[in-house]
């Protein structure tokens, strides 16, 4: 491909926003499970929650950190590398993000200080409710992100007058159906991702025979949720698939890889798509099975990518094989948490070593996963920006040469990959060091030198063990 | 409707500068504590505000991109080196608050990555007011200079006035906020730091005049403009006043008094231009039927919301700090 800057363009952005994504769909699922923690630690007074609500704050904190800082690229992006499509979208997308940052960048920025300073001087209840503010911030961070994204995905609501989107019906744009299935398969996929990654914690510290009580509720928990989140999942995954298949057939034709128009259509489990010769090498299907998914009859017409000229159609070996990997986690991940809330349910989960091992190895699933639905949805609604109505082409800042361009995404690359590598590494410190002890300011409230994390991690201070 | 939102803009700019500029003068002068206890002292001072803070920064972009798309779309991609430039010192100067904590050997590091990523995100904002000032060659509605268009002595010089003013918001956040340590230093740079921005705006004075900048002849045309300068020299005058009584409550207002006066100044000078003297306010505004939407919901609603709950979180954290948070 040549080096041109819409491609360094397009790079760029794919980095940037699949390095951010990783971030928020981690912390809405932890927000989440911090506001559940800090309830049931009210309620109950129980200090196990306590314990645990302090351990996965200080993980939030990191991971927060990180979403905050990648986030505010993808505000100036838009901006910098794209701003034709910015310029002429500016009505429609513009309101939406400043809605997002209103409600949601703003709200859990704010109270974000509460809950990492705050403890000491305000009342449980007004802690708890900041908690809550900072999970609803989330979560309304994606609900704006997911109805700018599915606007660009499924257009409606404007006119366009003099070469630019004008909104006609805002009822639209936010009810738009689309919206509807793709906000919650988001959600649960962030969910998913807290609900794993508490769980992988719960069964590391079983394996090493660490922190008794806080990995019990931490694998009960996560697996329970996973038991129930991810059926719930797959069901919306259907209904995501049924909104492409109804509004962007070449970007389903690419998922299954099919090339001609097949009536009843197969299902391709396996192949090595060819774009140019316009054919799958390697080629494993199963008959009538492309149907059945499709429309749940046997043998519907499905079009295939030929019906479409070669400028209309996306690459066609991305969504083909991210969505397979998706599919092949969220498998995985069913397997997982109904197996592991078994034998949860059976309190036989010690007994299998090997089980708590697989739960412990689970926690990139739903990383990937989350990855691999962006770009099966994203690299399929190629070559498009607003889909059917903007050309990724024509959306680019005219003004950007080759070496700025591919200076900026060296940059991105280099910083994100340092700043990335630290992050994780210092989560893995924390996750080492374990829950530990109350701090005993929780009990007297003595005025101590700020800290974030403990300032003893990786030496002397074990923390607690059971 | 158009000029309320182009209110709404200069607003939440105003707050970002004098907000998030506290955050990045207090991490520049981090650079010269002396000790690490002093530099963690500092950051206590800002740690629970500054993402609030930058929040500002997002939500005026947003607004641009929602209500004057033209002229998000066309800043930033003019200004595309500069702004990368900027987000990616913020970046250093956002995760060193994580990291710098819970790091042992890298603590250093990160260390600078707060100092200079302030110092590169301050300089990079003054360099882009700067050039704006100047003005961005504009055919057709549409950005057609060059990718380094931007650099010029007069931005240079922007940069660096920006980052002596933001120190001296910061040393005017610090001083008897956190330690007598740390106030002592404050107390000891915010003369020297009046000094700088004296001599800075006394040669961006002069350049102005030497190179016939057009801002100019706004002055002449509407002599009421001197009423901020005025202002800002009421600002000056509390200022001395607290430095030489050592009254550390009147210090952060008066600066903030400077600073609000030198935004007016530039705002009205430029009115009704939102990219002098090319792109007009009306001439970029977003059809009606965005406007609509964004006052309905942010206008009437969320913003004034936004301004409530972020002054309860300052009133939670409000007054000295001495000796931390309590309970981490």
């Amino acid at each position: 491909m040549d080096m041109t800057a819409l491609m360094l363009s397009r790079l760029q952005f794919a980095f940037t926003v699949s390095f951010h994504i990783i971030f928020p769909s981690f912390t809405i699922g932890l927000a989440a499970w911090l506001t559940l923690l800090e309830t049931l630690h009210v309620i109950t007074n129980r200090h196990v929650y306590r314990r645990l609500f302090d351990f996965w704050l200080k993980i939030f904190g990191i991971a927060f950190g990180l979403g905050v800082v990648s986030g505010i690229v993808m505000a100036f992006e838009f901006g910098t590398n794209w701003s034709r499509l910015s310029e002429v979208s500016g009505p429609i997308q513009g309101p939406l993000l400043s809605y997002e940052s209103f409600t949601a960048f703003a709200l859990e920025a704010a109270f974000f200080g509460v809950l990492m300073f705050g403890r000491a001087r305000v009342k449980p209840l007004s802690y708890l409710a900041s908690v809550f503010m900072v999970a609803l911030g989330t979560t309304l961070s994606s609900f704006w992100i997911m109805v700018n994204n599915s606007w660009m995905q499924a257009p409606v609501g404007f006119d366009i007058k003099n070469g630019q989107f004008v909104p006609t019906s805002w009822m639209q744009i936010i009810f738009n159906p689309v919206v509807w299935v793709r906000f919650p398969h988001t959600v649960l996929a962030a969910y998913l991702t807290g609900a794993f990654c508490v769980a992988a914690t719960g069964a590391w510290y079983r394996l090493q025979t660490r922190y008794g009580a806080e990995s019990r509720v931490m694998l009960r928990m996560g697996l329970f949720l996973a038991a129930v989140l991810v059926p719930l999942q797959i069901l919306f995954g259907h209904l995501n698939g049924d909104y492409v298949h109804q509004l962007q057939p070449a970007k389903f034709a690419a998922i299954e890889a099919r090339w001609h128009d097949e009536q009843p259509a197969a299902e391709v489990l396996f192949a090595w798509p060819d774009d140019l010769r316009e054919t799958n090498h390697a080629e494993f299907k199963i008959p009538y099975l492309g149907s059945l998914v499709a429309t749940t009859r046997l043998n519907s017409r499905e079009v295939g990518l030929t019906d479409f000229s070669r400028a209309d159609r996306p690459p066609v070996a991305i969504p083909f094989f991210s969505f397979r990997v998706m599919v092949a986690c969220g498998l995985a991940m069913l397997a997982l948490a109904w197996l592991g809330s078994w034998r949860a349910l059976r309190e036989s989960l010690d007994g299998s070593r090997r089980l708590l091992q697989a739960i412990f190895f689970s926690f990139p699933l739903p990383f990937i996963a989350t990855l691999a639905g962006w770009f099966t949805a994203e690299v399929g609604r190629q070559p498009w920006t607003v889909y059917g109505v903007l050309r990724t082409a024509d959306s680019v800042s005219p003004n950007l040469t080759v070496s700025a361009t591919l200076t900026t995404l060296i940059v991105y690359g280099v910083t994100y990959m340092g700043i990335f590598s630290f992050g994780t590494l210092c989560i893995y410190r924390v996750l080492r060091h374990g829950p530990g002890a109350i701090p005993p300011s929780a009990v007297e409230t003595p005025l101590r030198p700020m800290t974030l994390g403990n300032r003893d991690l990786d030496g002397s201070g074990e923390g607690a063990r059971p | 409707m158009n000029t309320l939102w182009a209110c709404a803009v200069a607003l939440s700019t105003c707050l970002y500068v004098l907000l998030d500029g506290f955050d990045l003068g207090v991490g520049m002068l981090s650079a010269f504590a002396a000790k690490d206890d002093v530099r963690r002292d500092m950051m206590t001072a800002i740690s629970p505000v500054w993402d609030g803070n930058e929040t500002w920064l997002v939500v005026t972009g947003t607004i641009l991109f929602g209500a004057f798309p033209l002229v998000y779309s066309t800043l930033l991609s003019a200004f595309y080196l500069p702004i990368i430039g900027m987000i990616i010192a913020l970046i250093f100067r956002g995760v060193a608050f994580e990291f710098r904590e819970k790091s042992t050997w890298s603590r250093p590091f990160w260390d600078r990555g707060l100092s200079l990523g302030s110092l590169v995100a301050t300089f990079f904002q003054g360099v882009v007011i700067g050039a704006v000032i100047r003005g961005v060659p504009m055919t057709a509605g549409h950005f057609t200079g060059p990718m380094f268009f931007w650099l010029s002595g007069f931005s240079v010089l922007c940069g660096i006035g920006l980052c002596i003013g933001y120190t001296l918001l910061g040393a005017c956040w610090l001083a008897g906020k956190v330690s007598a340590k740390v106030d002592v230093t404050a107390f000891r740079c915010i003369p020297w730091l009046m000094a700088a921005m004296s001599l800075f705006i006394v040669a961006a004075f002069a350049i102005s005049v030497y190179t016939h900048l057009q801002v100019m002849d706004r002055w002449h045309e509407r002599p009421y403009l001197a009423t901020f300068p005025l202002v800002a020299l009421i600002g000056l005058v509390f200022l001395l006043r607290g430095v030489h009584s050592r009254a550390c409550r009147v210090l952060f207002p008066a600066a903030s008094l400077i600073f609000v006066a030198a935004f007016a100044t530039l705002a009205a000078s430029f009115w009704p231009y939102m990219i002098p003297f090319t792109v007009t306010i009306n001439s970029a505004a977003a059809p009606p039927s965005s406007l609509k939407f964004l006052f309905w919901g942010i206008g009437v609603f969320v913003f004034p919301l936004t301004l409530v709950y972020t002054g309860v979180v300052y009133r939670i954290f409000k007054g000295p700090i001495r000796g931390g948070y309590g309970d981490s």
